[in-house]
């Protein structure tokens, strides 16, 4: 919906992927559940991933909470870009940048210090580097990133050590929600799935659920409980 | 300076291979051949000396001859290739297949003059048997998997698709041509036309790698160009069978065009499957080599070639069984074999491949003189013109359709690359002989020359300038900062780990389930089984054993002060940071994977046997350990060092590179929702971590750091 931004039927497949994960169908999501997806375990940054979708001091996760995260996956909608509003919304890139960032500095005072950079460094690298060169590298990032020479990145250093790069690279999964998105999207993704209801994504979305009354009535539930 | 040098080792090499194919035909023998002692003269020219004396000195050239001409021409070949590296600023500008199809037009135009008839041709089958198995055995060795398979669908839509379309809309329109200058090329036959359509829209390999090679595009780009050239040989070779059958048919029906359709399958997957039971029989080979190492790496070679003779004997597709006999024989007689062994198995291939290619590109060259060429304008410029627009317009209309489909838009830009990159090679050139003998046969070699040529000079050197134009999306030269790198890593695993969240199954379905079934039935049949048993500690101590014996040739890191802000980074410690974190830093996509180099062996050859995860359980608490480390923030390095190691293991993507055949780790920490991490060897270590054990713990772990390290180097 407006909010999230997400259309009816990512809204149905989102809720599919929730009640699947939600195994014991209480309607809410706890880490052991994120746990037992597979991928997310051999992820470097799994762990962090799963924080960042419980709010702090929060074990359980609601549908309305798992898709306001995700709405930050959305591709970025270029065209509004003008509009002053866009810094709201929350697949913004601004927003995107943030929950990146809010990866790296966990105990939100704003700003990725060394330690907390070593820490995902060397969740990254594993075993790999003694830890003389993690040292080394994450003072070498530090000094490339850091212009107030606080010994920390902030946000809006953050920012800039990675806005150009990432506007330039294609290291992000493009959408596959709708129209194909140009190749600079940053942080776009999608849920998959979407493929067969792909041609269905246009502005007149709601042509789709004619077809099945019982997945309109899973929508609106779904909806309900996103509006609450 | 050097390009003198250049021009006279080219002349003097061109002069010795006249030399060499001068003699030996009818003509009478040059005077410096005197007779030897008691040879037929099998040309009547020369009378049989009954020797008064002994002969202190003579020479028998017919002896010899065969070999010695071959030799000939392939030292020619590799002078010329050696040349071209030297010759200063001529690389930059002009191709090498270019340069060297100069060579070749060089010595076949000495040739003819000084013989007065046609240099040696390339006959089809010396091409087929011979000079094209190395290089694309060397294409499928190297081929990397993860993204030839990521890309697959667009490769087959590319390769049968546009292929097909190709060769109808090239057919047809010459036959539309034909039809209009009726007066010069009235009996060309529509049949005719479509069979020379055939022949003239395949991408070659040989070609489209040489250029490409000089040309830095980014890897899918050329996985996608390069992949197309190997796939779309089955579609070729079947249409242009096809219309050769055709042809010698009364009539065609039908039934014939559908039981053609079916042969392209047959002929595809068939040489597909030739290639698998070649591939696995010779991966079956050599787990029994380590008594016989020497000749371990012949195993490679014959089999391959076996394949590939095999499928040509059936009439499958050759190209498509060699490539699959190479990907699929690959990792586990790499497993297999012993490192010499696999050095060797590389450097042959790269050298065969290189020779193979220069001899392909020189005689491409000498075969150009010819006395047969019939010239006809319109259907010279009109074949040229027709399969740039047809190509063009093709990739269009294809890529329009798959960019729905792919996660990777293949952008204008790419599309553009990928239509002018279609260069034509020898391929096209042995099929053209090959047809039956028709009155216009002539027209068509000549066409054929004329395209194979224009595509490779014209479009092969001005390829490069059009990339810088157009900016096509280049690998990147400069390197990216240390924070671009590392953030970019941590986006990458971020989207893949909320891809995982919301169930993004796509290519990785398939893909695990294929690993899986490799991991329980495939390796452990065809590796050798001693180095499945031995756990992974265990070879931790082999190895540091080893290692100790070899001494150690590498000096420890810089050890950095952390705390002292201001130095500066020396550029050694900065490549070498970047090396490691170019290497280690994994995506689950892995598009940093370089990309498939023709002619050096690059380093990374086996990062895909050294990279194979241990997967972790997170019975270990992902929490519990991330809790951890918050904890040791305030701690110095001693006490932080076990507790990083915990956390390493117990969570992240550990790979774990103790040696090349780290793979094989996997089967005894294998991967799923595994109960039995009890019994893992990790876990033993895992509980030795604790603070009280941190002394022994940490000089372990240190050793095993500082190993892990050495090793990498050692790659």
């Amino acid at each position: 919906m407006d909010q999230t931004g997400f259309s009816s039927a990512h809204l149905l497949r989102l809720y599919d992927r929730f009640e699947c994960l939600d195994r014991d169908n209480r309607g809410y999501l706890s880490p052991n559940d994120f746990e037992a997806v597979g991928g997310l375990a051999m992820n470097p940054i799994g762990g962090r991933i799963i924080d960042a979708f419980f709010s702090s001091g929060q074990d359980t996760v609601d549908f309305s909470s798992f898709v306001r995260i995700l709405a930050h996956f959305r591709p970025t909608d270029r065209n509004r870009n003008k509009e002053g509003t866009q810094q709201e919304l929350p697949n913004s890139r601004t927003r995107k940048l943030k929950f990146a960032f809010q990866l790296y500095d966990l105990d939100r005072d704003g700003k990725i210090s060394r330690e907390e950079l070593l820490q995902v460094l060397r969740a990254m690298l594993g075993l790999q580097v003694t830890k003389e060169q993690l040292q080394s590298i994450a003072e070498r990032a530090i000094q490339e990133a850091d212009l107030d020479k606080d010994d920390a990145i902030s946000f809006d250093e953050f920012k800039k050590v990675l806005g150009f790069f990432l506007l330039q690279s294609q290291s992000l999964v493009p959408d596959r929600m709708k129209r194909i998105p140009p190749l600079r999207m940053i942080l776009a993704l999608t849920c998959s799935g979407v493929l067969p209801s792909l041609v269905h994504l246009s502005p007149s979305t709601e042509t789709m659920m004619e077809v099945r009354p019982k997945s309109r009535d899973r929508i609106i539930r779904a909806l309900q409980v996103c509006r609450t | 300076m050097a390009a003198l040098w250049t021009l006279s080792l080219l002349l003097s090499a061109s002069l010795l291979g006249c030399l060499a194919v001068t003699s030996p035909d009818g003509s009478p023998l040059p005077h410096n051949l005197p007779p030897s002692l008691g040879t037929n003269s099998s040309d009547g020219s020369l009378s049989v000396d009954l020797p008064m004396a002994l002969r202190v000195f003579s020479m028998d050239y017919h002896h010899v001859q065969a070999p010695f001409e071959i030799v000939l021409w392939i030292m020619l070949a590799s002078l010329a290739k050696l040349g071209f590296h030297w010759s200063g600023r001529v690389p930059a500008v002009v191709p090498e297949s270019c340069v060297l199809i100069m060579v070749g037009l060089l010595v076949g135009g000495v040739i003819y003059g000084v013989r007065h008839s046609a240099p040696p041709t390339l006959s089809a089958d010396a091409f087929f048997l011979f000079l094209l198995p190395p290089i694309v055995l060397d294409a499928g060795y190297f081929l990397p998997g993860r993204l030839f398979f990521e890309n697959l669908g667009t490769i087959l839509w590319y390769a049968v698709l546009g292929t097909l379309w190709n060769v109808l809309g090239i057919g047809l329109s010459l036959y539309g041509v034909c039809l209009l200058a009726q007066s010069s090329l009235g009996d060309v036959s529509l049949l005719h036309c479509l069979l020379f359509g055939s022949l003239i829209a395949a991408v070659d390999p040989v070609a489209v790698l040489s250029v490409f090679q000089e040309m830095q595009v980014n890897e899918q780009l050329h996985i996608l160009v390069f992949g197309e050239s190997l796939l779309n040989d089955a579609v070729t070779v079947v249409l242009y069978k096809l219309f050769e059958s055709f042809l010698r048919l009364p009539s065609v029906s039908g039934l014939d065009v559908l039981l053609g359709g079916c042969r392209v399958v047959v002929v595809g997957i068939g040489g597909l499957c030739v290639g698998l039971f070649f591939g696995l029989l010779a991966a079956l080979t050599s787990r029994f080599t380590s008594r016989a190492q020497v000749i371990a790496p012949l195993f490679v070679f014959l089999y391959s070639y076996l394949s590939y003779l095999t499928s040509e004997m059936l009439h499958l597709s050759g190209i498509m069984a060699i490539v699959t006999c190479a990907a699929t024989m690959k990792q586990y007689v790499e497993a297999n074999v012993s490192e010499r062994s696999n050095t060797s198995i590389q450097y042959f291939l790269k050298m065969w491949s290189s020779v193979s290619e220069t001899l392909i590109f020189i005689f491409l060259g000498v075969s150009t003189i010819q006395d047969i060429h019939m010239w006809s304008w319109p259907f010279v410029c009109s074949t040229l013109l027709l399969c740039l627009i047809w190509r063009a317009t093709g990739v269009l209309l294809l890529t329009a359709f798959v960019n729905k489909l792919r996660r990777n838009a293949v952008t204008f830009r790419d599309q553009f690359i990928i239509a002018y990159g279609g260069l034509r090679g020898a391929i096209c050139f042995s099929l053209v002989f090959l047809i039956d003998d028709f009155p216009k046969k002539r027209l068509f070699i000549t066409t054929t020359i004329v395209v194979i040529l224009f595509t490779v000079f014209v479009q092969g050197m001005t390829i490069k300038p059009l990339v810088e134009l157009l900016y096509v999306k280049r690998k990147k030269r400069a390197l990216p900062t240390l924070s671009e790198e590392i953030h970019s890593r941590l986006i990458d695993h971020l989207v893949a780990g909320i891809e995982d969240v919301v169930g993004y199954w796509g290519q990785h379905y398939w893909k695990d389930k294929f690993e899986q079934f490799n991991k329980k039935y495939l390796r452990r049949f065809l590796i050798r089984n001693d180095r499945q048993a031995s756990s992974s500690i265990l070879r931790v101590y082999q190895e540091l054993e080893r290692r100790e014996q070899r001494g150690v040739e590498e000096e420890a890191p810089p050890i950095v002060d952390p705390r002292s802000q201001g130095r500066p980074l020396l550029p050694e410690e900065m490549e070498s940071i970047r090396r490691i974190l170019s290497r280690n830093l994994q995506n689950f996509n892995n598009k940093q994977t370089p990309a498939y180099s023709r002619h050096t062996l690059h380093q990374d050859t086996s990062v895909d046997r050294t990279r194979k995860p241990l997967y972790r359980h997170q019975s270990l608490g992902e929490r519990y350990s991330y809790n951890t480390i918050t904890h040791f923030q305030g701690e110095d390095g001693g006490l932080s060092e076990p507790q990083r190691v915990r956390t390493g293991l117990s969570r992240s993507h550990t790979v774990c590179s103790i040696s090349p055949r780290s793979t094989l780790l996997d089967s005894s920490v294998s991967a799923g929702p595994a109960q039995t991490r009890s019994t893992d060897p990790k876990a033993a270590r895992e509980d030795l971590v604790s603070p009280r054990h941190q002394e022994t713990v940490e000089r372990a772990a240190r050793k095993h750091l500082s190993f892990v390290l050495e090793n990498e180097k050692q790659q």
